[in-house]
């Protein structure tokens, strides 16, 4: 299927770390993402809503924090169409305040398991101000 | 309030074709902050060995969260969406989505049931294009608060 990952099946071992990457998450990445996707969520753009509902504040939608972690995997190997599996639970949110920094999501992955056919198992971690945000993240990666 | 647990096993029709644009790709790839050319430049997606621009591994929920619209809105099942947060999520690809897909996807109730005082609904989305060639599963559970828990 896909030709172009850039890793080498038989170069990789388990346990091997892939390159951290740190995101940013603004208050505009969110209402980017609401026009993207169509998620309008009220609890992803509006604080009297999202505080009503008994959250600290605004929060980012899980599926964009999923994408940035995917980052991680698909700059590693290059095509992202190597991705053949990818799931992730939503642990906690990831508060996002009105100012000019926003929230910061800590992206981490290594190998955990080579399997058949020249794919492996990617575990990753995503914590957002200490606090695990993504939990049992994984990813089957065709490599070559 | 319960959900309706009867819903389980329930599948709806297949949706209406969602053609997929490159124009689309681009901005969602912009959303969410990739830069790769994979998803911007046919010779770049090309180079890649896929036959036009792809899109990122999570777009596919552009399709399956509309199209789950029909199960988590229908007032028969008793989801009270205001108390509703996402709790998993899962692709299982056969190739990646790219542009010029003609897609519909087919959504079952795959589970229901309660934990801790909080609902949780399992849907599947089978995506597949017009011509019927699988492309991707999507997997998402929904969690809707009981009034009892405090956020996760």
């Amino acid at each position: 299927m896909t030709m172009a990952a850039r890793i080498n099946y038989d170069d990789v071992q388990v346990g091997q770390e892939l390159p951290p990457q740190t995101f940013s998450v603004q208050r505009i990445d969110l209402v980017k993402y609401c026009g993207a996707s169509g998620d309008f969520n009220v609890i992803h753009w509006n604080e009297r809503v999202a505080t009503s509902v008994g959250l600290p504040n605004v929060i980012a939608h899980g599926m964009l924090t999923m994408a940035e972690a995917a980052r991680v995997v698909t700059d590693w190997v290059g095509d992202p169409g190597a991705v053949v599996d990818y799931g992730v639970r939503f642990t906690r949110p990831v508060v996002v305040p009105d100012d000019d920094k926003g929230a910061t999501l800590e992206v981490t992955a290594k190998v955990a398991e080579k399997l058949d056919d020249k794919r492996v198992r990617v575990d990753l971690t995503a914590t957002s101000e200490g606090a695990t945000v993504l939990g049992r993240a994984r990813a089957v990666v065709q490599l070559s | 309030m319960a959900l309706d647990a009867s819903y389980v096993g329930r599948q709806y029709p297949p949706t209406a074709p969602y053609e997929v644009g490159r124009e689309k790709i681009r901005q969602f790839a912009d959303a969410i902050g990739d830069p790769s050319p994979v998803y911007r430049d046919p010779s770049a997606a090309a180079a890649a060995g896929h036959p036009d621009v792809i899109a990122p591994p999570t777009f596919a929920v552009v399709l399956s969260m509309s199209a789950a619209s029909q199960v988590v809105f229908d007032p028969r099942l008793g989801l009270d969406y205001s108390r509703v947060l996402h709790g998993e999520q899962r692709f299982v690809y056969r190739r990646p989505v790219r542009a010029g897909d003609r897609l519909e996807v087919v959504v079952t109730v795959e589970d229901i049931r309660v934990k801790a005082g909080n609902d949780f609904m399992t849907t599947r989305g089978d995506i597949r294009t017009t011509d019927g060639e699988h492309v991707c599963t999507a997997y998402s559970t929904l969690i809707a608060l009981g009034t009892a828990d405090e956020e996760a």
